[in-house]
């Protein structure tokens, strides 16, 4: 059966204050909704099983692999991904903390980090290295090491 | 001749640390790395795969996977274009194109869990992966050898028939032996009889993954006129482009491989798996095709390292020399002939002064995927064997190993262990910065109770390769510069070009506006791999920036009506007879329009000289008796990096290497079933490291100037992943008294040995 002839749901959603309503496949996760159909390739795909955290996104304030969400799921809900970061006024301090720590190597899995670590700046401003560590266990890096990403991290807390 | 260059310290932009040039793109989504490339009209490719790690093709049935709806196209092995059996050298090892091609798509049999038997493109992903699990295959299931000892065997089976064996020279049939080398100087037997001690050891370790978090794609469009074009994300877009012409079998002119920004590679995105196939879907379906590896086939099909078994005698006299070294290395090739012994035998006794030393190196088939270059591919592994038994003596002999180390290292003119002899190399001056350092000289401190504490140290080496590079340069009338290159920005090596260019230009590092190009773009560059980037591409850089300055001495000759070779050029000033007229690079920029129009220049090197680099590296670990759980708590990475170009992605180099080499030490491992089938080949389950398992990684940059190099570079990115295995190898024992012998190191093995 060809996907043209799947039975498709609609959602409205929420994707980075911008309101969408959305035809997808019921089975469709909420990284291929993103990538897919909305057209938001910032949000990575890395071994869609929830173990790299390379598709964080923030689905209302909640940390997320957006592999393991159906793309219905998030009907009503707000999602916010690295492309909502920046403002017209300039990047994220999260954003400038990497490039002026040199956070990343190759970047596929910086989209993830930085949302990951915005869900805990937004919590708690001023987290030790150790709840730093603990929160961004999610996220693999195989380039960094880790060392600069931490150090961007504690850069950007106040 | 090869050029020499004084080293230099007063440069106004190499040495500082500008944000790259990629980096907004990067941190807000807008890069476009190869699995976020869409075309119109493009659909999904998908590949069905053996379950059987050894058997025979008896019949393969697509026909209820062709009668789908949205299936476009499906392959197999007779839709493979048939390549000859020849050997192509890709850089970072070689490639038989006959194999290279059934490796991608069986023929007779399948020699790997996880090989292709069809390929299908439909119009989307999930159509395609469906139509991929419709494939109907008859095996008669064979015998398979996952370690090099049961290869070895009498009676072992044969996993490629055609396989002809080198074994020092002579031909072998019916083998699973590819290749026999050996090295051999001075007088080992007598020597190693003549010895004050000798100690032996056997290490063995198991396979392990590069574990780049970006999947492997490709897409691929094969147009009527039989010009294929290809986006991927690649180390190298024309070996690939080598690769993928040979595997198809047209000329490289037809294909041309756009590198896209590529999600880390540590060699293992030289090879090429998806390209031909995604090609050959192209040209059946008359579509675009898009294809991308799920995890499990990249951890069971793509990439790994070899393991293997390396045995080594070293004899040492009462003076702290060692006299006399034999080692044997068997390295896994994966079920493709390997070529990853040569390294390792380069570097077995790379940081030793040894008179009489002898190396004998087999590479080994086995049904698993074929190893991959995963940096400094074959040191990290004999560094275990060699940085381990060197501890070991010293801690018999009550010699302290970093002393013994300084007693016995390599300088400049010591030969390595293949018989090359070292140019201006910086091992001393390594070694002296670990011994000042505060690592070193802190106290151990006291753990909790429950818990042994321990500190180890190793060294590493390599080589660093040369080869082809290309850099073409235009000017802006603005005073920028336009950089074209063909080096995949794996690590922010766009910086680092544009800084080579900068420096020369005497202009700001964001006045150069670099940009990685297609194959029809760029001249011929080498693979961004054995830590060549910065050293070779950067030095084309280099020679166009200096190629650039001589033509705008003749623009400022046109402009002055003087002789171009009075001009001189500093610090971004073109000047003549002594200031007397002087013009900015910037204001000579703008005037280009009326000086004979847009100002370019090219750069072209082939290096075959390298800066030999080493590293030391000091860990602490915290073992925990009950549950054998090993923390690093401490963690410091010195390394020789000749000049440090931007030295915030030379410690990133460091700290990546050396945490890459803590989960091979801890961690990591191809976990092989009884029926060659891989037990972990999830995230989850393969289990690298996380920023909880870690401490900060502290780097001290030794900074001895590469001689061969303009600024003085030597490649950094592969050493940091030699030393960390063996120092924490005898980290551990330093913490618990035993010593292990085999990787990884994990909490049952340590539960075990304190049995």
């Amino acid at each position: 059966m060809s996907s043209s002839k799947i039975n498709k749901v609609q959602i409205s959603t929420k994707i980075n204050g911008q309101d969408y309503d959305l035809l997808i496949p019921p089975y469709m996760s909420l990284l291929d909704t993103l990538r897919e159909i909305v057209g938001l390739t910032g949000t990575k795909e890395g071994c869609l099983d929830g173990n790299c955290g390379a598709c964080t996104v923030n689905v209302d304030g909640r940390i997320v692999d957006s592999c393991l969400v159906l793309g219905p799921e998030v009907n009503g809900k707000d999602v916010n991904t690295v492309e909502g970061m920046a403002t017209p006024e300039g990047l994220h301090p999260l954003q400038q903390a990497f490039l002026e720590e040199a956070a990343l190597q190759c970047g596929i899995c910086t989209p993830g980090f930085l949302v990951s670590a915005k869900g805990l700046l937004d919590n708690e401003p001023s987290p030790s290295e150790e709840r730093i560590r603990h929160w961004l266990a999610g996220n693999l890096c195989r380039c960094t090491g880790y060392d600069k990403i931490i150090k961007a991290v504690q850069k950007a807390s106040k | 001749m090869v050029a020499t260059f004084e080293p230099k310290k007063d440069y106004k932009v190499v040495g500082t640390r500008p944000i790259r040039h990629d980096g907004y793109d990067k941190v807000t989504g807008k890069a476009i790395y190869g699995a976020d490339f869409k075309l119109p009209g493009l659909i999904w490719g998908a590949v069905a795969r053996s379950p059987h790690a050894h058997a025979n093709i008896i019949s393969i049935d697509t026909s209820e996977a062709e009668k789908m709806d949205g299936v476009l196209a499906v392959i197999t092995h007779k839709d493979m274009p048939k390549a000859e059996s020849k050997m192509v050298d890709l850089g970072e090892g070689s490639v038989n194109f006959k194999w290279a091609s059934e490796k991608l798509m069986a023929n007779k049999k399948v020699i790997y869990k996880g090989h292709p038997v069809a390929a299908i493109a439909a119009i989307d992903r999930n159509i395609a992966e469906e139509a991929a699990r419709k494939i109907i295959v008859k095996y008669e299931i064979l015998e398979s050898v996952t370690n090099v000892v049961d290869a070895m065997k009498e009676n072992a089976p044969i996993i490629l028939e055609d396989l002809i064996g080198d074994d020092l020279g002579e031909k072998v049939h019916d083998t699973n032996m590819s290749e026999h080398i050996r090295h051999d100087f001075g007088d080992v037997e007598k020597s190693m009889k003549d010895s004050d001690h000798t100690f032996e050891g056997e290490f063995n370790m198991e396979m392990v993954h590069q574990g780049y978090i970006e999947p492997h794609n490709a897409t691929a469009v094969w147009n009527e006129d039989d010009q294929i074009k290809i986006w991927t994300s690649t180390q190298g877009a024309f070996p690939a482009r080598t690769q993928i012409a040979g595997i198809l079998q047209v000329n490289v002119s037809q294909v041309k491989v756009t590198p896209l920004e590529i999600g880390g590679g540590f060699g293992g995105k030289i090879p090429v798996y998806f390209e031909p196939i995604a090609a050959i879907l192209s040209k059946k379906s008359g579509r675009p095709v898009k294809m991308v590896m799920e995890r499990t086939a990249i951890f069971e099909t793509t990439g790994p390292t070899p393991g293997g078994k390396i045995k080594i005698k070293l004899g040492v006299n009462n003076d702290m020399k060692i006299n006399s070294a034999i080692s044997e290395i068997w390295f896994e090739a994966g079920a493709n002939p390997g070529g990853m012994i040569g390294p390792a035998a380069m570097c077995i006794y790379a940081p030793y002064n040894i008179e009489n030393m002898r190396i004998d190196a087999c590479d080994i088939l086995v049904n698993k995927p074929k190893i991959a270059a995963y940096r400094a591919p074959g040191s990290p592994q004999v560094a275990f064997a060699m940085e381990s038994l060197i501890d070991e003596l010293c801690d018999n002999l009550d010699w302290n190993s970093l002393d013994f180390r300084m007693k016995n290292a390599s300088k400049s003119g010591t030969r390595r262990g293949d018989g090359v002899r070292f140019s201006k190399i910086g091992l001393e001056e390594v070694l002296s910065a670990a011994k000042a350092s505060n690592h070193w000289n802190s106290p151990l401190g006291n753990p909790l109770p429950g818990i042994k504490r321990g500190r180890g140290l190793a060294t590493g080496y390599w080589f660093n390769i040369g080869l082809k590079s290309a850099a073409n340069l235009a000017v802006n009338s603005d005073g920028t510069v336009i950089l074209t290159e063909g080096s995949t920005d794996i690590g922010g090596s766009r910086a680092s070009m544009a800084m080579h260019v900068a420096e020369v230009l005497g202009i700001d590092a964001h006045d150069v506006k670099p940009n990685i190009v297609d194959t029809d773009s760029i001249g011929f560059t080498d693979v961004t791999g054995g830590s060549r980037t910065t050293y070779a591409t950067g030095y084309a850089c280099w020679e166009a920036a200096n190629n650039l300055v001589n033509e705008l001495k003749k623009r400022a000759s046109i402009l002055w009506d003087v002789n171009s070779e009075e001009i001189s050029f500093n610090d971004g000033v073109f000047s003549h007879n002594n200031e007397e007229k002087i013009i900015s690079f910037k204001d000579l920029a703008s005037k280009l329009g009326d000086l004979g129009g847009p100002a370019t220049s090219t750069g072209s090197v082939d290096l075959s000289s390298a800066g030999d680099g080493f590293g030391m590296h000091i860990v602490d670990v915290d073992i925990d008796v009950e549950t054998g759980k090993t923390d690093v708590i401490r963690y410091t990475a010195i390394q020789d990096v000749g000049t440090a170009i931007h030295p915030s992605y030379v410690e990133g180099q460091l700290q990546g290497g050396a945490v890459q080499g803590i989960g091979w030490a801890l961690n990591e491992e191809y976990y092989m079933l009884n029926d060659g089938s891989m037990a972990n080949s999830s995230f989850l389950d393969y289990r690298m490291p996380t920023s909880l398992d870690l401490p900060k990684i502290d780097t001290i940059l030794v900074e001895v100037p590469n001689p061969l190099h303009p600024y003085g570079v030597r490649g950094v990115g592969e050493v940091p992943i030699c030393p960390p295995i063996p120092a924490i190898a005898n980290a551990i024992k330093n913490a618990i008294g035993v010593r292990l012998y085999d990787t990884p190191m994990n909490a049952g093995r340590i539960i075990d040995s304190l049995r």
